[in-house]
């Protein structure tokens, strides 16, 4: 403790928090860490809407026979309450939090693609927007968010709603394979010297999988997406039973593409974890090997077990006990990480901090969604489960007792690295309490409405079914956790504007991050740091303590901290790309267009069919040809070679 | 498509982008995207031969299969050999276009890069010409065709043209990047950057060229 009090202690003063703010400094920017910034901001706006959806369904189901919200509404608010917080809020929060720590942990100055990373960044907000106009514009999708054929079909979805979520979710597919690329060049070829995959931060292994994930489950969502698209704007019927298509189909390519999603969105979270409790443990991790090993293998076993959402259509036995079987398999490396956790822990010095309260949080909350899921995975228990509130408690146990409380553990963690002020820790123990219990008192009575027989999706519910008292206590329990949100939300502005100034390294921690100023300056490190071990920082600042596992010092280290700005003598000579405004005209346009593609055949604005949507397309191709022109000539700017020959 | 970051210091960003893989970063990247790129087609050739061993299966059961085989009628293998030998051959080309740059004669370069080009934009066309044909003979983006006066509900069609034409749409993309490095290198001849800039369309248009081998071979040979 003392170490780390010494470290508050001495913060050095550097520049402060994002002085001199100007609105082109943040739209034309390339820097990795704006960027996250920027996702993190936009994830949790699209947090508190998705939250704001679920209160609403909460309320309607909080009593019998309700009438708050019609069918219609309560089907639009689950369809977007899950695609936000898939797609808008877990996904780009991990990728926001990703973009800002991996280049850091890594020893880079950037990711290895700025322009493409500000284009992921744009084409995500433009997605996102995409799909909330949807409710603008004659109602939002309302399919659910996997999207069941044939419900998905013009006569039985009519409107608009469906073309939004295929072309919402196709642009911000098309960002997170362009992020997925960008982190595996990153990871693999922007290293520091010395920093071997052997010696990879945990977080940064589980970004590296992720991403690989990434891109090969979303091309197959993206083929299912544009042929649904061909059967509801040009006549196609690929998933339309009655005209010969498959709806099985359909649901194998989207889970193909939904399982792995689901690892998509805990392993990053399981990597912040994987670095939280080691730095309050005062130990490195338990069996480093183990825990990125059984997160490559959770990568691969995640592709062979998507049928187990498919349990109730009659698979066949054969097909079921494969899927079954594969799906437990699932559990051994998920046990492997939470066993080497919590040996992480064993005999450690803990430091109940905010961010180790929730990174234990998670573990705990996991393991019930864990263990629920095993239940699941069985094929005769999921026939009798499937489709009831008993899978909503589970994947709300791994989605937010997961993903989401491990993004707590995260925010706490490296709020002072990105904002250089610390998080209110005393109100952050009153909000992370405040959220377990809530989170348990909402989704813990799931479980049992469920196996009382409570089907998932309906809108409302007869009196007399014992499904009463479950309800209310979840929706009393939904109230307090949006107010542990709200706390939060104030808990950060507050610190921003007047928290304890952070060191370089509050928390005396081991990985590269937080050798340098909090935050740091745009080109991050002066000096590139050179690796000798898995726990650089921890090396340099406890040398008696080094020199285990792969700490072998043959090459001298380097790694102290460094007190710089952009105007420390030699700041100047560092290169980095400069600001363009081009990624974001290119995501404009195709936002633009797929709008147009939305009206392809159906009226807007009083214009006849088509009209309209042919306009938004012209208008959007130009806007990408701006885009591209703008692009060309920008980074001819940041060629040594082109812009010595202009 | 976008230049990267080196790690090291300044200089380091005048020398060639050699990461800690020790490749550059863009032809890294490059391959992961292939490899995203592969499922894709992966994810469209399957989708087209279930809806085609289906309509097989129901013509079958029918005793139609004979007369009303949607393969053996609408994809003339003339025609599609011919395509295939363009795309091929325009590989070849591509690799004599590398191999010129990699010892700078450029006016060699520019031959087979434009032969390339022109290969590439025959196979377009061929592939344009097969659609309109396609159409006419009843072959249409709908859930059924029509053979012989007879309708058949079928697949068929929508699958073939969505995975045809987005190979198609692979192919121009491949064009434009060609032409877009041709007149780069025209335009700069001494550029440090061409060789990696060719060799990246390069790997692109192999990899369509792939793509096709894998179609021709799938949807009409077998």
């Amino acid at each position: 403790m003392a170490i780390a009090e010494q470290h508050v202690a001495s913060a050095h003063t550097n520049s402060p928090v994002y002085e001199g703010f100007s609105w082109r400094s943040w739209l034309a920017t390339v820097d990795h860490k704006k960027i996250g910034i920027i996702y993190i901001i936009v994830a949790f706006a699209f947090f508190v809407l998705g939250g704001i959806e679920a209160v609403l369904m909460r309320v309607q189901l909080g009593a019998a026979n309700n009438t708050f919200l019609s069918a219609d509404t309560y089907n639009q608010l689950f369809t977007m309450h899950a695609t936000t917080m898939v797609f808008l809020v877990i996904m780009p929060m991990n990728v926001g939090i990703g973009n800002y720590i991996v280049p850091l942990m890594v020893g880079a100055r950037d990711m290895a693609f700025p322009r493409l990373n500000a284009l992921s960044i744009w084409l995500f907000i433009g997605g996102g927007l995409l799909l909330y106009l949807s409710f603008l514009t004659g109602g939002a999708p309302n399919a659910g968010w996997f999207a069941y054929a044939p419900l998905t079909q013009n006569q039985y979805s009519p409107g608009a709603g469906m073309d939004y979520w295929v072309l919402g979710l196709g642009l911000t597919g098309i960002a997170s394979i362009a992020g997925g690329l960008n982190f595996i060049v990153t990871v693999l070829n922007m290293r520091a010297p010395g920093m071997t995959l052997n010696r990879l931060p945990l977080f940064v292994w589980m970004n590296l999988v992720v991403s690989f994930i990434i891109i090969f489950a979303f091309p197959t969502f993206t083929v299912a997406s544009i042929q649904l698209l061909f059967d509801r704007q040009f006549g196609g019927a690929v998933f339309n039973p009655a005209q010969g298509g498959d709806a099985l189909l359909w649901q194998h390519l989207f889970w193909f593409f939904g399982h792995p999603e689901v690892y998509i969105l805990i392993l990053p979270v399981m990597g912040m974890v994987s670095e939280i409790l080691p730095t309050f443990s005062r130990k490195p991790i338990f069996g480093y090997s183990f825990v990125a090993y059984s997160g490559i293998a959770i990568g691969f076993l995640g592709f062979i077990v998507w049928a187990h959402h498919m349990f109730g259509t009659g698979m066949g036995p054969m097909a079921n006990a494969f899927f079954s079987g594969a799906s437990m398999v699932i559990a051994i490396p998920t046990g492997v990480k939470i066993f080497n956790w919590i040996a992480t822990m064993w005999s450690g010095d803990l430091r109940l901090t905010t961010a180790m309260l929730y990174a234990i949080g998670f573990i705990s909350m996991f393991i019930i969604g864990g263990i629920s899921g095993i239940t699941l995975a069985s094929s005769p228990i999921d026939l009798q489960q499937t489709d009831s509130y008993y899978v909503v408690a589970h994947l709300h146990y791994v989605l937010f007792g997961g993903s989401i409380l491990g993004l707590f553990a995260g925010a706490f963690y490296w709020f002072p690295k990105i904002t250089g002020r610390m998080l209110d820790d005393k109100l952050g123990k009153i909000q992370f309490w405040l959220m377990m219990v809530s989170f348990n008192l909402t989704f813990f009575p799931m479980h049992i409405a469920g196996t009382e027989g409570m089907p998932r999706r309906i809108y409302t519910y007869e009196a007399g079914m014992g499904w009463e008292i479950w309800n209310q206590i979840e929706t009393v329990g939904t109230f307090l956790l949006a107010l542990s949100v709200l706390m939060f939300l104030y808990n950060a502005i507050k610190s921003i504007r007047s928290g304890v100034r952070a060191s370089n390294d509050p928390w005396d921690a081991s990985t590269l991050e937080w050798m340098i100023p909090s935050p740091p300056p745009s080109y991050n490190f002066l000096h590139v740091p050179t690796v000798t071990s898995r726990r650089p920082l921890w090396d340099a600042k406890y040398p008696h303590a080094a020199g285990d596992d792969h700490g072998s010092h043959s090459k001298p280290s380097n790694v102290r901290y460094e007190y710089t700005d952009e105007n420390t003598p030699g700041a100047k000579d560092i290169h980095m790309p400069t600001l363009t405004f081009s990624p974001m005209w290119l995501s404009g346009g195709l936002t633009v267009a797929a709008l147009g593609f939305i009206y392809i055949n159906k009226e807007i604005l009083g214009l006849p069919e088509g009209t309209a949507a042919l306009g938004f397309i012209a208008i959007g191709i130009v806007m990408v040809f701006v885009g591209i022109r703008a692009w060309v000539v920008d980074s001819r700017r940041d060629s040594p070679y082109m812009s010595s020959h202009h | 498509m976008s230049s990267s970051v080196s790690h090291g210091t300044g200089e380091a960003h005048q020398k060639p982008l050699l990461g800690s893989m020790g490749v550059d970063s863009r032809k890294l990247g490059l391959w992961a995207f292939l490899g995203s790129e592969t499922l894709f087609f992966v994810t469209l050739i399957t989708t087209h031969l279930i809806f085609y061993a289906r309509t097989k299966a129901t013509l079958a059961a029918a005793g139609t299969l004979e007369h009303l085989d949607p393969r053996t009628h609408y994809l003339g293998i003339e025609l599609t050999t011919v395509l295939a030998t363009l795309l091929l051959a325009s590989s070849l080309t591509m690799v004599l276009a590398l191999a010129a740059s990699k010892v700078k004669d450029w006016k060699k370069f520019r031959f087979w890069q434009l032969a390339t080009i022109l290969l590439g934009s025959a196979f377009v066309g061929g592939q344009v010409y097969e659609f309109i044909h396609l159409y006419h003979e009843g072959l249409k983006l709908a859930p059924q065709y029509v053979l012989e006066g007879e309708t058949v509900k079928s697949l068929y069609g929508v699958t073939f043209f969505t995975m045809t034409g987005f190979h198609g749409l692979h192919v121009t993309i491949g064009i434009i990047w060609l032409i877009a490095t041709y007149v780069k290198v025209a335009k700069f001849p001494d550029s440090p950057e061409n060789p990696m800039d060719i060799e990246l369309a390069g790997l692109y248009w192999h990899f369509v060229d792939l793509v096709w081998v894998a179609i021709f071979t799938l949807i009409y040979l077998i």
